[in-house]
């Protein structure tokens, strides 16, 4: 019995505390099963069940390419009606905006912080659209004939749009061998997308600071999706396209919630083993823990300061490169400054989003200009933290309209007022403004702006996935500018931590002082006793 | 002491609970701070997690400690009383100086002097319970989203932070002050002794006697 008891005591005293910590310092243990299905179904290659090389409508000498959308039309018979709805030809989509009802927009119409727009400058910036000979207001969009549908379906990697060319391509002596691209269409490869969506903004990951040419041959490092090491997943994967109409939008051009592509369709909302780090999910999105840093390989633009273009050394426009060679300055352009491996900022986002139109008054009271607003707050179920890019910039407005102004930049050849050409800021601005018909006083000054760009791609290995503690920290976290919530390990409340310490401290103290007198007194009493 | 006596004061149970608890507290203040962010030790996201898993050990062990106080009637131990309450206070404030006997007979039926049973008793239906509660909140709140479960959405984490880390505080002033007390029984490490083997020199010998009978002949029955 007496040993039964001591075994029990035993257990007690020494096994549970055990048990305790063991239990309390366990980790799960990792559970891929989840990832292993989706590697599975993403290596599976699609294989295409026409050979187009044989088809013999596409073995002509073309004349333009206008005849080859036709003879692509004459078996594809539906596409072309899907094209002209589609946001890749009409650079526009119906929109709801909170506060402004329907509008429609789109790069079409729109400002950015980079170019500021197409409109006047057409010419050169359709060579990204997927269409032939926008050069004007004029452009004809019901025409299916004016379609681009090479520039996605080539799979040579030859095909070439002209510069300055409306979206025309490099054709005839010059150009590519058209009847080996034609033999090859297919899938759109991340080729085919990045020839547009890696260099918006005039150049190589100048725009989003995720989206650039290094995705093609960079590893799992950058991207754990595209790496070329790892799942090598081309763009289309995940941007699936139901009769031409593509999944997810930019967040920076669309304004409502829908037809989003979101991490959560292939990786569900609660991914981890940590219901902890499932639960952050209602609050914050994948993205936000999961790209660490964007612009990974090359750098991207930051701020563009269009108040310094103009300059001219010797009476000729000129450009200054930094050692990477990313320009730092140029005539045409103003300053620029370029980051690498950037920190993302951080807000809330609903998924809706507002635009300064460019029938909008600035409100020069502000301390910038917001190009686009995302919505968003703590309080709003529906929004969650993500990261964006913030391009910063100055851009020229008219003083007396209270108007951000369309600058004409581009034009065929000098002496039409185009900016690019003609180094002149009064009459670039004259032309741009008389293009879109809006008045201009003839005043203009530069103001401040700031675009929000959320950050999508670039999505870090596991083992670079941003830390607790670089959120849940006192002093300059990540999320520090977030302030209209309580995070645990960033907030306190510095009155009852002062009042908690202080209490602490007195006890400290008491204990202390009344030790020490006990000890003094303990003293006191052995001598009065020695002495008897 | 007139007449000491060994005599089994603290139980099994009750020495398994008691050092369990204060491991379990120990942790939890440890890691509960360093969520708060008052100093690196774990790492944040070890923190978290030892303080869930501490917090879970913790409830489990408050519903067996309950049953235990309710079943054997220990829970009388706890009932307040203003009864040599001053002499008791005096005796820390001086008596304690000058070797005055405790005012306090630690006998079998009653364990605790009158500031004990005070504190002990505010710390058992006030302090833990605002911990627990206030903790368990903590980890089952919702920010708004748009779920069914709307009932657990909250507007603002903080008044329940707040609430919990004020908690926090008093534990572990109460930890410090319970440490150094601790010292203060009949020897320096009477009272230490005595909730690690259960047994203690308690005066009153007849007294002792028949209880501590009457705890073996229990304990022989389980
Ligand atoms: C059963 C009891 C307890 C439960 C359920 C509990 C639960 C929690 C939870 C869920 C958190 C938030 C951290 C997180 O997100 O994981 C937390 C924080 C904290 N806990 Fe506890 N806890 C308990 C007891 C204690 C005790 C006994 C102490 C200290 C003596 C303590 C001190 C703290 C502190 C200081 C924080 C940080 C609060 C802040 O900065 O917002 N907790 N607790």
């Amino acid at each position: 019995m007496k040993k039964f008891t001591t075994a029990i005591t035993f257990f007690l005293a020494v096994i549970a505390p055990l048990i305790i910590v063991t239990v309390a310092l366990r980790q799960p243990k990792e559970d891929q099963r989840m990832l292993d299905n989706l590697r599975e179904k993403y290596l599976v290659e699609h294989q295409s069940g026409v050979d187009h090389s044989k088809m013999e409508i596409l073995q002509q000498d073309f004349k333009n390419p206008h005849e080859i959308t036709a003879a692509c039309l004459s078996c594809h018979t539906e596409r072309g009606h899907e094209l002209l709805q589609s946001a890749h030809f009409k650079w526009e989509r119906e929109e709801y905006i909170p506060g402004r009802g329907i509008t429609y927009i789109g790069k079409k119409n729109l400002l950015n912080n980079f170019c500021t727009g197409v409109q006047s400058n057409e010419g050169s910036c359709m060579k990204c659209h997927a269409g032939f000979g926008w050069d004007d207001k004029d452009f004809d969009f019901e025409n299916p004939y004016n379609i681009d549908c090479i520039v996605c379906h080539d799979n040579t990697g030859t095909y070439l749009k002209a510069s300055g060319g409306a979206g025309y391509p490099v054709m005839g002596e010059t150009g590519p061998d058209f009847k080996a691209i034609l033999g090859s269409m297919g899938l759109p490869k991340s080729e085919n997308c990045g020839s547009c969506h890696f260099s918006g903004g005039g150049g190589n990951n100048v725009k989003h600071g995720d989206l650039e040419i290094a995705l093609l041959t960079a590893g799992r490092d950058v991207d754990v999706h595209m790496g070329v090491d790892g799942m090598n997943m081309s763009c289309v994967n995940c941007h699936t396209a139901e009769n031409h109409k593509m999944k997810g939008r930019y967040y920076g051009i669309s304004s409502t919630d829908k037809d989003r592509m979101s991490c959560e369709e292939c990786h569900t909302a609660f991914p981890h083993q940590k219901s902890i780090l499932n639960e952050h999910s209602i609050k914050v999105a994948c993205q936000t823990c999961h790209i660490p840093v964007y612009a990974k390989v090359n750098a991207t633009k930051m701020y563009w300061d269009w108040s310094t273009a103009t300059r001219k050394k010797d009476g000729k426009g000129y450009e200054e490169l930094d050692e990477d060679g990313n320009q730092l300055y140029t005539s045409i352009k103003g300053d620029f400054v370029w980051e690498k491996n950037v920190v993302p900022e951080y807000t809330w986002f609903n998924g809706t989003a507002d635009h300064h139109l460019m029938t909008d008054k600035v409100d020069t009271t502000q301390a910038f200009l917001k190009i686009n607003t995302l919505f968003g707050k703590y309080s709003d179920p529906k929004s969650k933290i993500i990261p964006m890019k913030v391009h910063r910039g100055r851009q020229p407005y008219d003083t007396e309209n209270l108007t951000v102004i369309q600058t004409k930049l581009w034009d065929k050849e000098t002496g039409k007022g185009a900016l690019w050409l003609d180094l002149e800021w009064e009459r670039a601005i004259e032309e741009g403004m008389a293009y879109v018909g809006m008045p201009y006083s003839g005043k203009h000054d530069f103001i401040d702006t700031e675009m929000y760009l959320p950050v999508n791609h670039m999505v870090s290995p596991k083992s670079e996935v941003v830390s607790c503690k670089e959120c849940h920290t006192r002093e300059n976290g990540r999320l520090a500018a977030l302030t209209d919530f309580y995070m645990p390990g960033r907030d306190r409340n510095e009155l009852l931590d002062f009042a908690g310490q202080m209490l602490l401290i007195l006890s400290f103290i008491g204990v202390m002082v009344h030790s020490f007198i006990r000890i003094l007194a303990a003293r006191k009493r052995r001598k009065s006793i020695q002495t008897l | 002491m007139k007449n000491p006596k060994k005599a089994y004061v603290y139980k099994g149970f009750e020495r398994f609970w008691h050092w369990n608890q204060s491991l379990l507290i120990f942790l939890l203040a440890l890691t509960g701070f360093e969520i708060h962010s008052s100093y690196t030790f774990f790492g944040f996201e070890t923190a978290v997690d030892i303080h869930n898993k501490a917090a879970w050990g913790f409830i489990i062990l408050i519903v067996f400690a309950i049953f235990w106080h309710f079943t054997t009637g220990e829970w009388r131990q706890y009932i307040p009383t203003t009864k040599n309450l001053q002499a008791q206070v005096e005796f820390y404030l001086f008596g304690i100086f000058r070797k005055a006997p405790h005012p306090t007979k630690k006998t079998l039926i009653s364990k605790l002097n009158p500031l004990q049973r005070i504190v002990y008793l505010g710390l058992k239906i006030l302090i833990i319970p605002v911990m627990v509660v206030s903790g368990l909140i903590y980890m089952f709140y919702r920010y708004p989203q748009g779920d069914e479960i709307a009932i657990t959405n909250i507007e603002s984490l903080e008044i329940i932070a707040v609430i919990h880390t004020f908690g926090a505080f008093v534990v572990l002033a109460f930890v410090i002050v319970h440490l150094y007390l601790i010292t203060t029984g009949h020897t320096i490490t009477s009272n230490l002794k005595a909730m690690i083997t259960g047994w203690e020199d308690l005066e009153e010998e007849d007294e002792v006697d028949e209880k501590k009978d009457d705890v073996e002949s229990t304990n022989q029955k389980s």
